[in-house]
């Protein structure tokens, strides 16, 4: 345990010199050989050992620690060390030389590897757009003694070779607080130049006249050459489902910030969304509902319609894609893929029902596992030993549909070559990566799909509910839905205007936002990239691919069987207004890590930032305009203390630009806050209130105060407009901001509410959130009740059931299932697991009892 | 004691007339030297060293690759283990430790005074004028060789000199 005798900490490596003394770091003792071989010491070294000694290493052990010892991802373990990365890169990218201390590798290159190479040896944790680190490290890590020395070090086991180490550490909590540091924003505030003061004050007695007019609405919205051309897309919902909140802020709420910010920055905007219909999904909704698949979409897509409008989302077009465009744009690309040569047939065994007439999707099978022998294992995976089944190999097959057993036929697929199109993806992938906005799981993601090879994917499906596949002898099958749901946008497009091909076939001119979760990435980074590319019809491509990761609901996942979590439609029945929602949701967006959905956390965001922070200072701004000078905003004669505000409040603005420039939703978010902070500072420093009563001199002061402040609170509400467009609106029409300073945001920050401006009434914009409301919330939506869920009601089924008892019948199976699974998954109890299956067959039984006819709809409401 | 005073104490020791300024950068203060042929050295064990050599009193930083290695060791460890670290319990086993290790040395790198023990001692000043009396004499040695620094010429300069008791009060503890 104890390596140097005078050392309290176990420490190495540690090198004892025949003096018997020690040398227990790294760089000591590579500065200890570097000595002995004649080199002589120099300052531009010293600072490297001595900026790897304080500043990497405290970041890199943190990082490491998260890594290897807690089992943390992505962007928790390159958190703490972004910032040491970046100023790496920037050395050797300012100074043009390939090492850090010059033309050849020196002792500085060697530690600052050694150190770094457990870590970057994971591509994943070398940031792509850090060119210059990038290279630097791939020199050092190809030559011979660097690679010998990883494989004796690292024994071949990568980074976790660390771990028993690692372990022996303390928590690196003492990073923590150190690691708020990547919050310079407020630092840098501090020193302000003159400069900046001189600028800020210039723009700001421009005031309204250097608002530009409002570029015309146009409808419908196309291209303009010259302009920027935006294309916002937000991943498709799929229409079997009501979409929960996760799913919401993964998607179209990002996406509409994004397209409110890009309409403010008079951008030429067109922002799109639709439900996704085709697929088996749908198909098996429809039985349960017993309804048509056309019926189901019908139903559903207004569903989502109706929520998304009640979130205010500002779609230009929510479309779907059970169109006719859809079917001849599919049909189109596939046929131009045929014809180069991208698409070919094999067969595939698969299972086919006699009895339905039908081969059997994975999810419609069910049978006994051939590895682990478990009775209910699923067509694509066992619940029990977790493998990975082939269908066909299911032992004892079942329809899940009518029970009988399915026979293995041979059918004939279609497949894209994707192999075939592998290069022209990374040809394609090496121009748009560099300089964009892709987030970095999504580079990640594609990253490892590339590295592990393009395989070829079959792109149809013996289904009804699809687009049909236009060649002979395929009459029965459509596409797969990953080959077509992409294509949606395009249909979608098509749907609004005649002339969508200057959206899609406009590479040159169009930049394509696309906005989705994380497990999206594959089809809009990827398979699309390569049908379209295959194509050879110069489609427009995707610039910035935008990935969330995942949102939690308190401890757990939502869901939707088991009835935990908020879902888009139970949103409104809350009382909190859609605003509120968009802001708690965009506060806590998954924005490189996950994150959760929590009541008390909501509570605690409204009634600090909103109430408190937001609020309260653009209410007592228009207050005092209101209570003080009759509503009339005051002369205002700036001091050189006003002058820094104004200069502060710009360096604010221009990072807010800066970041949501880089879609980086949620920290722009904090930016506005920060103003409102300042803002409420600035009130409370100068005290108007009391000024009002006092001297001539006083009271101008006081007048300077308020009109500075309210229009603060003006600039504010155009910034708040991307998140809660409604208060945004209400703040505009209490101050009556004059109409083109509502809808343009600019880099500067112009007095938009000059002296003699008449407001209107004002009043308070936020409620607060009061705990028993929260905790009644919480326990209606089930939060943080991992138990299983009461008993399932036992309804008691007769002959002559009817739909609305079938009905009822097969949720409560659906239901009990996943209780079973989520149990087995869980390594539950076995008595208690085989309670569990022994009210799932019951309750199974008593279905199959009921089903005596076809189904009809059903009249009631389904049984949540 | 900010990082930009303790260079300027170290100038005076090293008997340079002519003083530097130096700037602060980020939340932890550290040095800026911005000098006049070259670009800027950042870092408080750098500037000592570029420091000493414009002094010409090379030997402070050791004279064999040995020496010289384990300067750098200690002036790692000041910056990363002194620095920063000021916890009770952070101090003791700082204490504890180089208290085991000065057991058999008269300065750091045994027998040589070197720029390590002027700013080992620089570093830990702040936390020896705390000590108790039976503090000092637990950590015997180091208090011996922190008693021996701030008598060398020229090196405590204004900063206050501790008291270190010749003899012994409480041998049970030993």
């Amino acid at each position: 345990e104890c390596v140097v005798p005078f050392l309290t900490r176990p420490k190495v490596p540690v090198l004892q010199l025949d003096s018997g003394n020690y040398l227990f770091s790294t760089s000591a003792i590579c500065r200890y050989f570097f000595l002995l071989s004649g080199w002589e010491q120099d300052d531009l070294t010293n600072q490297w050992l001595e900026w790897e000694a304080t500043e990497l290493q405290p970041a890199l052990s943190a990082a490491l620690y998260y890594l290897v010892v807690q089992g943390k991802k992505g962007e928790d373990v390159l958190g703490p060390i972004r910032r040491a990365l970046t100023y790496i890169d920037h050395n050797l990218s300012r100074r043009s030389c390939p090492f850090l201390a010059g033309e050849t590798e020196s002792l500085a290159d060697i530690v600052l590897w050694g150190a770094l190479y457990p870590l970057l040896q994971d591509p994943a944790y070398l940031p792509e757009e850090l060119g210059a680190l990038h290279s630097w490290f791939q020199t050092l890590s190809s030559q011979e003694p660097c690679q010998r020395a990883a494989e004796m070090v690292l024994k071949q086991q990568g980074v976790l070779a660390l771990r028993p180490y690692l372990q022996k550490q303390p928590h690196p909590s003492s990073f923590e607080g150190g690691a708020v540091s990547n919050e310079p924003e407020e630092e840098e505030l501090a020193t302000l130049s003159e400069e900046e003061i001189a600028m800020a004050v210039s723009a700001w007695e421009q005031g309204l006249g250097s608002i530009p007019p409002l570029r015309p609405q146009q409808n419908p919205v196309l291209p303009v050459a010259g302009e920027r051309n935006v294309l916002i897309t937000s991943a498709l919902p799929y229409v079997n489902n009501v979409p929960h909140l996760g799913n919401i802020i993964g998607c179209v709420l990002s996406a509409d910030v994004f397209a409110r910010y890009s309409r403010l920055r008079q951008w030429n905007t067109l922002y799109l969304c639709g439900t996704d219909e085709y697929g088996t999904a749908t198909e098996t909704k429809a039985m349960e509902e017993g309804l048509t698949p056309q019926e189901i979409c019908d139903k559903y897509h207004a569903i989502h319609a109706n929520i998304y409008r009640w979130f205010n989302i500002s779609f230009d077009i929510f479309g779907r894609t059970t169109t006719p465009q859809q079917t001849k744009i599919t049909q189109d690309i596939f046929q131009r893929l045929l014809t180069r040569g991208f698409v070919f047939q094999d067969t595939m065994e698969q299972l086919r029902c006699e009895h339905c007439a039908r081969f059997l999707a994975d999810r419609f099978v069910e049978g006994v596992c051939p590895f682990c022998g478990y009775e209910e294992a699923r067509g694509d995976q066992c619940d029990k030993c977790g493998k990975l089944i082939n269908a066909i190999e299911l032992k004892k097959p079942q329809c899940k549909v009518c029970r009988s057993c399915p026979v293995v036929k041979s059918s004939q697929h279609l497949f894209l070559d994707l192999p075939k199109l592998e290069k022209r993806l990374e040809e394609w992938l090496g121009k748009t990566l560099p300089g964009s906005d892709w987030t970095p799981n999504a580079r990640f993601i594609i990253r490892s799909w590339l590295r592990d090879g393009l395989k070829p994917r079959c792109i149809t499906r013996d289904l009804k509910w699809g687009t049909p596949v236009p060649l002979e002898g395929f009459e029965d099958k459509v596409f797969y839905v990953w080959f077509d749901a992409t294509i949606g946008y395009v249909s979608i497009t098509a749907n609004y205007t005649d002339q969508w091909e200057r959206w899609w076939k406009n590479p040159e001119q169009v930049n394509l936002y696309q906005f989705m979760a994380k497990d999206n990435v594959p089809f809009h980074g990827l398979v699309f990239p390569c049908s379209a590319l295959g194509a050879e019809d110069n489609y427009t491509l995707v610039s910035h691919l935008i990935a969330t990761e995942y949102l939690n609901y308190e401890d757990g996942k939502f869901s939707k069987s088991r009835g935990v979590g908020v879902f888009g439609d139970m949103a409104q029945d809350t009382g909190i207004p859609a605003d509120i929602w968009r802001f708690y949701l965009l506060s806590i967006r998954p924005e490189g890590q996950d994150s959760a959905f929590s009541w008390t956390d909501m509570l605690l965001k409204n009634n600090s930032e909103l109430l408190n922070n937001l609020g309260n200072f653009i209410n007592r701004a228009g207050m005092f305009v209101s209570k003080f000078f009759g509503g009339c905003v005051p002369e205002m004669v700036l001091t050189s203390d006003d002058q820094r505000l104004l200069a502060h409040v710009t360096l604010e603005l221009q990072h807010y630009h800066q970041l949501l420039e880089k879609v980086r939703i949620r920290e722009a978010l904090r930016s506005i806050l920060t103003i409102s902070r300042h803002g409420n500072q600035y009130i409370q420093v100068n005290e108007p209130w009391k000024r009002i009563k006092g001297s001539e001199a006083d009271r101008q002061r006081a007048g300077t105060v308020t009109g500075l402040a309210v229009n603060i609170a003006a600039l504010l509400s155009v910034m708040l407009q991307p998140y809660m467009p409604t208060v945004s609106a209400t703040i505009q029409a209490q101050l009556q901001l004059p109409a083109p300073a509502c809808s343009v945001l600019l880099t500067s920050f112009p007095c938009t509410l000059p002296a003699g401006h008449q407001i209107g009434t004002v009043s308070p914009l936020f409620q607060k959130l009061e705990n028993d409301q929260i905790e009644s919330l919480r326990q209606r939506f089930g939060g943080g009740q991992a138990k299983a869920p009461p008993t399932p009601v036992v309804v008691e089924a007769t002959a002559t059931a009817g739909p609305q008892q079938i009905q009822v019948l097969m949720d409560e199976v659906t239901k009990q299932g996943n209780i079973v699974r989520e149990l087995k998954a869980q390594k539950a109890d076995k008595n208690q697991v085989a309670a569990e299956v022994a009210k799932l067959l019951d309750l199974k039984k008593q279905l199959a009892l009921a089903e005596g006819k076809p189904l009809e709809t059903p009249k009631g409401k389904k049984k949540k | 004691m900010a990082a930009a005073a303790e260079l300027k104490l170290l100038e005076k020791s090293l008997g340079l007339s002519k003083g530097n300024k130096y700037s602060a950068q980020g939340e932890r203060q550290i040095p800026v030297l911005q000098t006049n042929n070259g670009p800027s050295l950042t870092g408080l064990t750098t500037i000592a060293a570029h420091l000493v050599k414009q002094a010409n009193k090379e030997y402070l930083l050791g004279s064999t690759a040995e020496e010289k290695a384990i300067v750098q060791q200690w002036l790692e460890y000041r910056v990363t283990r002194v620095d920063g670290h000021s916890s009770k319990d952070d101090v003791r086993t700082l204490l504890k430790d180089l208290n085991s290790y000065l057991e058999d040395k008269v300065y750091l790198t045994g027998y040589n005074f070197t720029l390590a023990d002027i700013l080992l001692y620089y570093g830990l000043h702040r936390f020896v004028v705390d000590l108790t009396v039976q503090e000092k004499e637990k950590y015997l040695n180091v208090s011996r060789w922190f008693c021996h620094i701030q008598h060398h010429p020229g090196i405590r300069q204004h900063l206050s000199a501790v008291v270190f008791i010749k003899n012994r009060l409480y041998t049970n503890s030993h």
